[in-house]
């Protein structure tokens, strides 16, 4: 993976750059000393580090907007940041950008629950926004695994799913509008409380467009009323397809369940040794998660299992209380961390039509052995969104390349089947140079397109998302 | 009037345009200012190319009846989740709805309130720009986040950045059993707030309306809850006790009178047939009676929880001037000639999102041949 050389113009201004920045910004917010730079070398996806220029820590859209009518100014490419948290590496700086955080914008500007909607400063984490509104029983609903740390301006940049979004879809179908600063400094403000565009849907496009067309630092985002209850079952297989056959079978069924979670067996061993919460071992297992009252769970919940006893599962489990259901759960959210106890790992996020499941399933299993790398899959099955983990040790040289070229043959093949490459993670740099596995040029053309409209001197977050030579002309335009 | 059969003459009926053309699907929802040109129909582009209803998914090219699609997903116990209105009844047209200009305007129903728009349940698209380059986005999975979210962009574009050429759709199942709580005299405001209280249960409504002018007379309110026989009954019943204090009159459970009531709300039923403008505005539901209180209409259908204002206007008349320290925005759907060309349809935008409109456009369609004027 390469990056750009940074350009030796804008190191040689460094000065300049942080003494304008510091007339707009307290002290404290503007971070230039390369110890601490260090702190913004790179997001979850550490295999690529490099400290920015200088790093921002505004704590308004009043003060986003000038820091980037100076970097505008001055020709300083900016990398937006929410929590750092992606795993795509969309926040990774190069040496001559300003890296700006959105962790000081933190707060909750208005709650309404009459037309339900909660508006937030964009650095406020996910869990925190459903913690402002959970006392009246209210929730936000998309639920990235790391939702516990992620920020909401990283949510929308990504177009963040997660677990429940079978039912209640990812960030773009719970964002009802945005404040946000262009890069030459315009504040916009784009949606509300009000439902659909006007015009053409920006909105949509600003969704998932990884901090390239503007930084959003406020958020209207649509609140929901938790269900009554909710009750996960838990269901092991001796084989692989039969657990894929399963979800499809579920899903032609007519009942929605809100997740339908797989997990294969090196996870499900790995996961009850680090976490221990009593799953069989088999060679997949599903959770599967119904929502609503007593009765109306029960109903459900007997048509699944209706269904899963045709597929002679090993183990049907059905949570009959709270810590059950907390069991049930606790091997599946563990299961990133019990993965990285046996060793250094890459998470993909390809997505796949869910009836590809068993062919994708066995084909990543002939590569495992190709490469010699394990694997473990653990996904979100009802979407068809993959997460092959491929087991390395970055301490063994020519081992995490081998897992790069393993992984891109998995994403190849997600496309292959008619899939695509990331289903919420985002492209960033780590599949960046694959785009054009899934696009034809003239299909990434109009999309950079887009970007010139949004920012005609591509200085936001440039050298993401698009192959770099692809990108080439207009990046170097802009230098 | 061209008429492509394939995705390739279509890509060479727009490369080779020397003069604006009128993008058309089946013609049944004429909105916009209007547009002079050769009419570019997609009637021609049929068909569902591809349906697994075990993923939820399915691929249509862009001039398939509506109905085809419906009636391919009900065969199999499935339903397109956003209940597209027809407007033939309110604007007077004739023809056949495709799915392609269903698309194009973005169009949902009362049960976009809980399922979403159009747009929520669109996953990909192919369509041809205004070079006659075909060109896809998104694709045929519900959940992709690679590259820009261009498939929303064309959501409700009416033709004038792309011409679409095949859709796809997450879809849901069908459900089995609607019930609808009726009330009656409510008034705009108690009304709104009735249907807020329910909105905010945890009984999952996917329809909330108003009818100030009620088909008995006095105004009716009407909030739909759907799913399995049970659930239906008992959700409809905690749903009634939570709203006692709005006097429920009763539940509607028989299927046709549920079917005709939401297709009276989707359809805007009541302006069928009558004179005067149509303006469709939405808003915060809250803001919705202050809105209606502050303009002349003759009839007004509240959908969306009050968030979707359907207003009957005096022709002419300028809805937009009752916005005034409201957020939202008005279409004016149904208006004469020169009244949707002096009034603009659609709502003003603020200088720097028309900038954004405008350089979107002149990117997608350089020359200026896609539906030209019709959005500014």
């Amino acid at each position: 993976m390469e990056m750009p050389a940074p350009n030796p113009a804008i190191l040689a201004k460094k000065d300049q750059v942080v003494r304008r920045l510091l007339s707009v910004l307290p002290k404290r917010a503007v971070i230039h000393d390369p110890t601490e730079t260090r702190a913004y070398e790179c997001d979850a996806l550490t295999a690529y580090k490099c400290p920015p220029l200088v790093a921002v820590l505004p704590s308004t859209t009043e003060e986003v907007a000038a820091v980037l009518r100076i970097c505008h100014e001055e020709g300083v490419p900016v990398v937006p940041r929410g929590a750092g948290t992606s795993l795509a590496g969309g926040a990774l700086p190069t040496a001559d950008s300003v890296i700006l955080g959105t962790a000081r914008m933190n707060a909750v500007l208005e709650t309404d629950y009459d037309n339900r909607i909660i508006r937030v400063q964009s650095g406020r984490t996910n869990l925190s926004v459903s913690g402002a509104v959970e006392e009246e029983g209210f929730f936000y609903a998309p639920d990235p695994s790391s939702q516990l740390a992620c920020a909401i301006a990283g949510n929308i940049a990504m177009n963040s799913g997660g677990a429940h979004c079978l039912k209640y879809g990812v960030t773009t179908n719970n964002l009802l509008g945005v404040t946000m600063v262009m890069m030459d400094g315009t504040v916009v403000e784009i949606g509300g409380a009000h439902l659909d565009a006007p015009v053409y849907d920006l909105l949509g496009v600003i969704c998932g467009s990884e901090g390239q067309l503007g930084v959003v630092t406020e958020a209207t985002l649509r609140i929901l009323r938790k269900p009554e209850g909710a009750r996960p079952v838990l269901m092991g297989f001796d084989d692989t397809e039969v657990a894929g056959q399963c979800v499809s079978d579920i899903i032609k069924a007519g009942v929605l369940p809100v997740a339908i979670e797989y997990m294969d067996r090196l996870c499900i061993r790995a996961t009850e040794d680090f976490a221990k919460a009593g799953y069989p071992d088999c060679e997949a297992l599903l959770i599967v998660e119904v929502e609503g009252s007593d009765a109306e769970i029960d109903a459900q919940l007997g048509t699944i299992l209706q269904i899963a006893r045709r597929h002679n599962p090993v183990e049907l489990r059905e949570s009959a209380s709270a810590e059950e259901s907390a069991r049930i759960w606790l091997g599946r959210k563990s299961a990133f961390g019990a993965m990285g106890s046996i060793n250094d790992y890459i998470c993909l996020d390809g997505t796949i039509p869910v009836s590809s499941l068993p062919l994708v399933l066995r084909r990543i299993g002939e590569l495992s052995l190709k490469y010699g790398l394990d694997v473990g899959n653990v996904f979100h099955a009802g979407d068809g969104n993959m997460h092959p983990l491929i087991l390395f040790d970055a301490n063994k040289p020519g081992d995490l390349e081998k897992c790069e070229k393993f992984g891109a043959e998995i994403l190849k093949l997600c496309v292959e089947v008619g899939g695509c490459l990331t289903g919420e993670h985002g492209v960033g740099i780590e599949k960046r140079d694959l785009m054009d596995t899934q696009f034809l040029a003239e299909d990434l053309e109009i999309q950079m397109a887009v970007k010139d409209v949004f920012d005609p001197s591509w200085l936001l977050n440039p050298a993401k998302v698009f192959p770099l030579g692809a990108s080439a002309t207009r990046r170097e335009r802009a230098a | 009037m061209i008429e492509p059969t394939c995705e390739q003459d279509l890509g060479e009926a727009i490369s080779g345009a020397s003069g604006p053309l009128r993008v058309r699907g089946g013609g049944t929802r004429p909105i916009g200012a209007p547009v002079m040109g050769e009419v570019l129909s997609t009637a021609a582009l049929t068909g569902v190319s591809l349906y697994e209803p075990g993923a939820l998914t399915l691929v249509a090219r862009a001039g398939t009846p509506l109905a085809e699609v419906e009636a391919t997903l009900a065969a199999e116990g499935q339903r397109l989740p956003f209940e597209p209105m027809d407007h033939r009844a309110l604007l007077g047209t004739e023809g056949t709805p495709t799915i392609g200009g269903v698309v194009a305007a973005n169009v949902s129903g009362p049960r976009r309130i809980q399922s979403g728009a159009c747009r929520d349940s669109l996953i990909g698209v192919r369509f041809v720009d205004g070079n006659g380059t075909i060109l896809k986005n998104g694709g045929r999975v519900m959940k992709n986040v690679t590259g820009y979210d261009l498939v929303k962009l064309m959501a409700g574009n009416r033709g004038t950045l792309g011409v679409l050429s095949e859709v796809s759709f997450k879809v849901l199942p069908r459900t089995d059993v609607a019930h609808t709580l009726l009330m009656q005299g409510l008034s705009d405001a108690e009304a709104i707030r009735a249907l807020s209280s329910a909105l905010g249960t945890p009984f999952e409504v996917t329809g909330a309306a108003h009818l100030p002018r009620g088909p008995e007379g006095p105004p009716m309110t009407l909030i739909r809850i759907e799913g399995f026989e049970a659930s239906v009954a008992y959700r409809a019943a905690r749903l009634a006790q939570a709203l006692d204090e709005f006097g429920i009159v009763r539940i509607e459970a028989d299927p046709e009178t549920n079917a005709a009531l939401w297709k009276t709300i989707r359809d805007v039923m009541p302006f069928a047939g009558s004179d005067g403008d149509v303006w469709r505005v939405s808003v915060k539901p809250s803001d919705g009676p202050r809105l209606v209180s502050g303009v002349s209409a003759t009839d007004i259908v509240y959908d969306w929880g009050g968030g979707l204002i359907w207003a009957l206007m005096p022709a002419g008349t300028d809805l937009r001037a009752a916005m005034e320290g409201i957020p939202g925005h008005a279409t004016l759907v149904r208006g004469s000639d020169a009244d949707r060309t002096r009034l603009s349809v659609f709502h003003p935008e603020p200088a720097p999102i028309a900038a954004i409109s405008h350089g979107l456009r002149t990117r997608f369609d350089p020359r200026g041949v896609l539906n030209p004027g019709m959005m500014g």
